[in-house]
């Protein structure tokens, strides 16, 4: 049971860094990104390949996919925006995670397919022994969330993040006041991009073995929940969206020992109807998600 | 990156502000259509440096179309502009934003879930902590500008009595403070000049009067107006020369004591609206 809930903790702590990257792009800056599988699914398979193929070590393959996913994230979003008006964005991430998801299915030469990628190496792998891996890579991954919340947060606060805010709620105004708005989102789209190539890092780390399927599109629904539920724009929030989430999804395989006579593929679904559940129940007594976003607070006297 | 990311609006030389003379921001022969219908037909109109120049017209006449084109919202179909003797077609919001102009909407655009303050700190033009580098690698910095700024902030909203909403979401004001809002937060980018897109809409007879006293402070200090208004008592006050649209096309100009004297204004305005 202990190993459990570790081995939960570390899960939720990557989930949460994915699910505050799109907190940022899209509870923070108001750019939905339904490429998210498909970029994390980048994360993870270019912190592999830089490690198996390019034979990087751990933390520089950990910044390469961060830099990775940040570029392509920028350039979609750069490309995209330049041209198209900003409700093309959202069908465009789309695209591009798909094309992200069938390129790791079929270019078989780089990502060995539907067969996936095994022997990932983990952080510090050979140093800390096999039985207490876990409770280290728990630790690295909750300071991981630390270090990104305290990111986050120095954003949010500054001038970027009301520029960033002001975006959201309407970019008209935001270039009328002098904000140049697509260098902003270009900007937003970058940064949320390196954290999703953190969480797919971890991801890869976490399990030592990635295939095409571990990025289905319900990641994407799962994000969006974690960032509703706690709040838009809230990074605790998101954090504890991001672990009701999971503690849904993981902690509905015991169902089975309440409810023995359910098979696993109705189990399965029933896990997604309790989140769904879950989620109207929230909109329904708390719309406003757990945790409201920053605001400036000045003294008045 | 971009200049004004730098936080370069600070940077007055190229502000077309110090050209007294000639007019400050015109326009040449502008058109504007909507699929089929023309909002800007031809349309010539000349701001003049330090003039608190009055549009008036018809509801549909154009003037928030004029606006937009101005300001760099809506792109003209032909004609020419410039700001201070500067070609500026083509120009985005944001960079005419940083040759000093800036102009407030019709119905108020407040950033809703900023508060007050936030509303006001987002136009300063002083913000290091735009480059998010700057952020992480000299911190002191954004946070001696933030406190300028807020001081800045704070005198623009004294004068309008919303100070003590500092704190307040913008979304929870109501529309006549809004619109202050509006107007304050545009003082905050130093702007050589302002356009005012019906600014009294919705604001108290007391607070109208107090803007006017603003505006005529803040000309006699360099700063150039021009106003859509449809309140004939401001216009009167305030503006000189006053602008009359009809159908996209400037019909007249002239004071306002010419401007009310004039039949085919009377015409224009009893022919659309009665
Ligand atoms: N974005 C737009 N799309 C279509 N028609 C528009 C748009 N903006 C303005 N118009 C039309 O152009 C005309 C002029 O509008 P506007 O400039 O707002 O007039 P005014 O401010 O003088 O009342 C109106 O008939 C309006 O319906
Ligand atoms: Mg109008």
């Amino acid at each position: 049971m202990i190993s459990f809930i570790v081995l939960m903790s570390i899960v939720i702590c990557f989930s949460a860094i994915l699910a505050l990257a799109l907190n940022f792009q899209w509870g923070l800056g108001g750019m939905v990104n339904f490429g998210l599988a498909g970029l994390y699914a980048l994360g993870a398979y270019a912190c592999a390949l830089l490690m198996l193929k390019g034979g990087f070590n751990t933390f520089f393959a950990t910044i390469g996919a961060m830099v990775i996913v940040g570029v392509i994230s920028g350039l979609v979003a750069f490309v995209t925006l330049r041209v198209a008006e900003e409700d093309y964005f959202a069908i465009v991430t789309l695209g591009v995670g798909e094309m992200l998801r069938l390129v790791a299915l079929n270019e078989d030469w780089l990502t060995r397919g539907a067969l996936g990628l095994s022997g990932i190496p983990r952080p510090f792998g050979e140093l800390v022994p096999a039985e207490y891996y876990a409770y280290f890579m728990l630790a690295i991954s909750a300071m991981l969330v630390a270090a990104t919340v305290w990111f986050l947060n120095r954003v949010a606060r500054s001038p970027f993040g009301r520029i960033m805010r002001a975006v959201r709620e309407d970019d008209v105004v935001a270039a009328t006041l002098g904000k140049y708005v697509l260098w902003a989102r270009v900007r937003i789209f970058a940064i949320g991009g390196a954290l999703i190539g953190l969480a797919g890092s971890l991801h890869a780390f976490y399990y030592q073995y990635i295939d095409p399927t571990q990025f289905s599109t319900i990641v994407i629904a799962y994000a969006f929940m974690a960032v509703i539920a706690g709040g838009r724009g809230a990074h605790a929030g998101t954090i504890i969206g991001a672990a009701v989430v999971m503690v849904l999804l993981e902690g509905s395989r015991f169902a089975k020992d309440i409810i023995p006579w359910l098979d696993s593929d109705q189990l399965s679904a029933i896990r997604i109807i309790i989140i769904g559940v879950g989620l109207i129940l929230l909109l329904i007594f708390r719309p406003q998600g757990f945790l409201r976003e920053y605001r400036l607070q000045v003294e008045l006297k | 990156m971009p200049a004004h990311d730098a936080g370069l609006h600070n940077n007055r030389q190229d502000r077309p502000i110090s050209s007294t003379q000639s007019p400050m921001l015109s326009a040449r022969n502008v058109v504007k259509s909507f699929g089929g219908f023309v909002a800007l037909d031809k349309c010539t109109l000349d701001i003049a440096a330090r003039s608190i120049t009055g549009i008036i017209g018809p509801n549909g006449a154009g003037k928030s179309t004029l606006f937009n084109v101005f300001a760099g919202v809506t792109a003209p179909d032909s004609g020419t502009m410039s700001l201070g003797g500067r070609n500026i077609a083509g120009l985005r919001p944001d960079q005419l934003a940083g040759l000093g102009l800036v102009r407030t909407f019709q119905i108020s655009r407040e950033l809703g879930e900023l508060t007050v303050i936030e509303n006001m700190l987002l136009a300063s033009p002083t913000q290091s902590g735009d480059a998010v580098w700057r952020l992480l690698f000299n911190p002191g910095r954004v946070r001696t500008e933030q406190s300028a700024a807020i001081a800045k902030a704070r005198a623009l909203l004294e004068q309008v009595g919303l100070w003590q909403l500092a704190n307040e979401p913008a979304k929870n004001l109501s529309g006549g403070q809004k619109k202050l809002l509006e107007i304050s937060r545009a003082l905050m980018l130093d702007p050589g000049i302002i356009l005012l897109d019906e600014p009294t809409a919705g604001v108290s007879p007391l607070m109208t009067k107090m803007l006017g006293e603003t505006i005529t402070r803040l000309r006699d200090q360099g700063l150039t107006f021009a106003i859509i208004e449809h309140d004939m008592d401001v216009i009167a006050e305030l503006c000189d020369p006053i602008y009359v649209l009809a159908e996209g096309r400037t019909l007249m100009s002239g004071t306002f004591r010419e401007v009310a004297s004039n039949r085919d204004v009377m015409h224009a305005y009893l022919g659309k609206v009665a």
